[in-house]
């Protein structure tokens, strides 16, 4: 307003400049926002499908919500119940125990399989490839697959048979549905692999140099160059994992159903069934925000003690 | 004296020769005999699904059916509708594809190249739905689409994909921050807009890491089984990961017909990951994705 009536009065020569200046700072302020159009999407999203549901979720877990009746506010009393509730110390046990052999022991494996593809050797693109594919094939076909090869006359057992051991009848047995599951969950590796692999690639040659110099082996060089420059990625994966497999439920649900005996209920199984086959969304609501916390304090504890062991070359600027 | 050090430099040449043979040869060994423990699988369910019922427990094991048993396939095939788990799939699959591969690049392009005052706090907002677990907005979620009459139908599955995906924004975004920046302000001086600095400039340099997220999107989004398992009821509605579950209670233990399903479902992934392999694993070697 006040622009056009001091333009108005003040016409001639002089105002053009000052004029062209608020314009050429208008542009510039739009121009500005215009960063706000390419994100545009991931707002309304992160709204819609995020942030308004954390909050739903929270209400709901405080209501008791049966599918069919009208909700009623319970306060606290789903999460006392889930907390007395066996099967959901009983799952997360369970997830626990995948959690606590699935991450080291496919972060071993993961860092393995890359050092070995990182290696001079002719016609990698296709073992680079036959190593990546099962995971590119995970979940269902996979899971179909080792139900096949975890059959008590499947091939499993049959390769424990060339060395005189007869194997368990995995997937029905509760002591061994679960190893069967973290067994088959190292088929899955692929993209951690390929995260190192080119994680592998950066380490500067020139430190490999240093301790070849030095008079530093083969396990010298991995030991005091590889793993320590590689610290960023293991990190990365480890967070990955833990995240990941806190939220196991597709080779669950399709080769043993939780069973037997339970003794592969994972949490977000448990959930799945509290909320879709019980109709108790208020209840799985509740446990959803429990497996919260323990991700949560879980991915904190993990940064903290990155401190303590990862390396990081250079501060990344800004 | 003299031929004793002659000998002594003629032969160390040749035993270090060998030591370095032997370390290739084991190296060779180990590379191409892990890489068939990790193939044996999918191996085994090709060999299986060619297999008569009746020779699956022979022994010696066959390991190649001859004649291979293609009616195995048939009779799998007329078990559902698996054209309409196939046809809902390709659906999913294509939408989501397109959708989260431009929705995901725009966005990463606005917070790596524009500037405005809350990115970065936002930026941060992406980082944490990476970070938070899924399982706590699976109810919410699913009761907005019961709210808008949704369930039962593909709408669920396509709609979120508009929206960018969180992993993929942050790929993008970290290969974006490499490109040089001089590029885009040649561009900006010859009056170049972000949109056309994105379109003539960015995306041309940045096909690989494109191609990577096409491919995590397509893997994804073909293997998903939790999102149509809650949202998809009616049998012909199903897509075809969620169908092949009932060939786990259907055929129980006719693995013969089991493998033939698998092989429907991971054929197609093996063909789009050995098209885009070449760019999928320089474009994560390009991302340099890390903490």
């Amino acid at each position: 307003m006040a622009s056009s009536s001091l333009s108005a009065k003040t016409s001639g020569l002089g105002a053009a400049p000052e004029r062209l200046s608020r314009w050429r700072a208008f542009r510039k302020w739009i121009a500005a926002q215009e960063g706000w159009v390419f994100i545009f999407p991931w707002v309304v999203g992160f709204i819609l499908l995020d942030l308004g549901p954390y909050i739903f979720a929270l209400i709901i877990s405080f209501l008791n919500w049966d599918v069919g009746r009208p909700p009623t506010y319970i306060g606290l009393r789903n999460y006392q119940a889930a907390f007395t509730d066996p099967l959901v110390g009983k799952s997360l046990w369970n997830t626990a125990y995948y959690t606590l052999f699935h991450v080291p022991g496919s972060t071993v494996i993961a860092f393995t399989v890359a050092g070995l593809l990182n290696q001079k050797v002719r016609g990698m693109p296709i073992w680079r490839t036959m190593y990546y594919i099962p995971s590119v094939t995970s979940g269902v076909g996979m899971a179909l697959i080792w139900i096949w090869l975890f059959a008590p006359r499947g091939a499993m057992n049959g390769l424990l048979g060339w060395f005189g051991i007869e194997g368990p009848r995995w997937l029905t047995s509760t002591t061994w549905a679960m190893p069967a599951l973290i067994i088959m969950s190292f088929w899955g590796v692929g993209s951690s692999m390929v995260i190192f692999l080119a994680g592998l690639q950066g380490v500067p040659q020139h430190l490999y140099e240093a301790a070849e110099v030095d008079g530093g082996g083969w396990w010298a060089k991995v030991r005091h160059v590889t793993i320590p420059m590689m610290t960023p990625y293991i990190f990365l994966s480890l967070i990955l994992g833990v995240i990941g497999s806190f939220q196991v439920v597709t080779q669950a649900l399709l080769m043993t159903e939780g069973g037997p005996d339970n003794a592969t209920l994972f949490i977000l199984l448990y959930i799945w069934i509290m909320g879709w086959n019980a109709f108790k969304m208020g209840y799985a609501a509740s446990i959803s925000w429990i497996l919260f916390a323990i991700i949560f304090l879980a991915t904190i504890v993990q940064f903290l003690g990155a401190r303590r062991w990862v390396y990081y070359e250079y501060q990344e600027p800004g | 004296m003299a031929a004793t050090t002659a000998e002594a430099q003629r032969r160390r040449p040749v035993a270090l020769r060998a030591f370095r043979w032997t370390r290739r040869i084991l190296l060779y060994l180990i590379v191409v005999g892990g890489s068939f423990v990790y193939m044996y699988p999918v191996f085994f369910m090709l060999r299986t699904s060619l297999t008569k019922e009746s020779d699956l427990y022979v022994v010696p094991p066959i390991i190649v059916p001859l004649p291979p048993v293609w009616e195995n396939y048939a009779i799998m095939w007329q078990n559902g509708p698996t054209w309409s788990w196939i046809k809902n799939s390709l659906i999913v699959v294509s939408f989501s594809v397109v959708a989260e591969t431009v929705t995901s690049v725009s966005v990463a392009y606005g917070f790596a190249r524009t500037r405005f005052a809350a990115r970065d706090k936002l930026f941060i907002g992406v980082l944490a739905t990476m970070m938070l677990p899924g399982a706590v907005t699976l109810i919410p979620r699913w009761l907005i689409f019961h709210r808008l009459d949704m369930i039962d139908t593909l709408w669920p599955l396509l709609i979120p994909r508009l929206f960018g995906t969180a992993f993929y924004i942050f790929i993008m975004r970290q290969f974006f921050l490499t490109l040089p920046r001089e590029l885009d302000d040649a561009a900006r001086i010859d009056g170049a807009s972000h949109l056309q600095i994105l379109r003539k400039v960015v995306i041309p340099l940045s096909v690989p890491a494109i191609a990577t997220i096409a491919v995590f999107s397509f893997m994804n989004r073909w293997n998903d089984f939790l999102e149509p398992l809650i949202y998809l009821l009616r049998t012909e509605n199903l897509t075809l990961a969620v169908g092949l579950r009932f060939f786990v209670s259907r055929f129980g233990t006719e693995y013969h017909l089991l493998m033939a399903g698998a092989m429907l479902l991971i054929v197609p992934m093996i063909i789009a990951f050995f098209l885009a392999q070449k760019q999928f694993i320089r474009g994560i070697a390009l991302t340099g994705i890390k903490g």
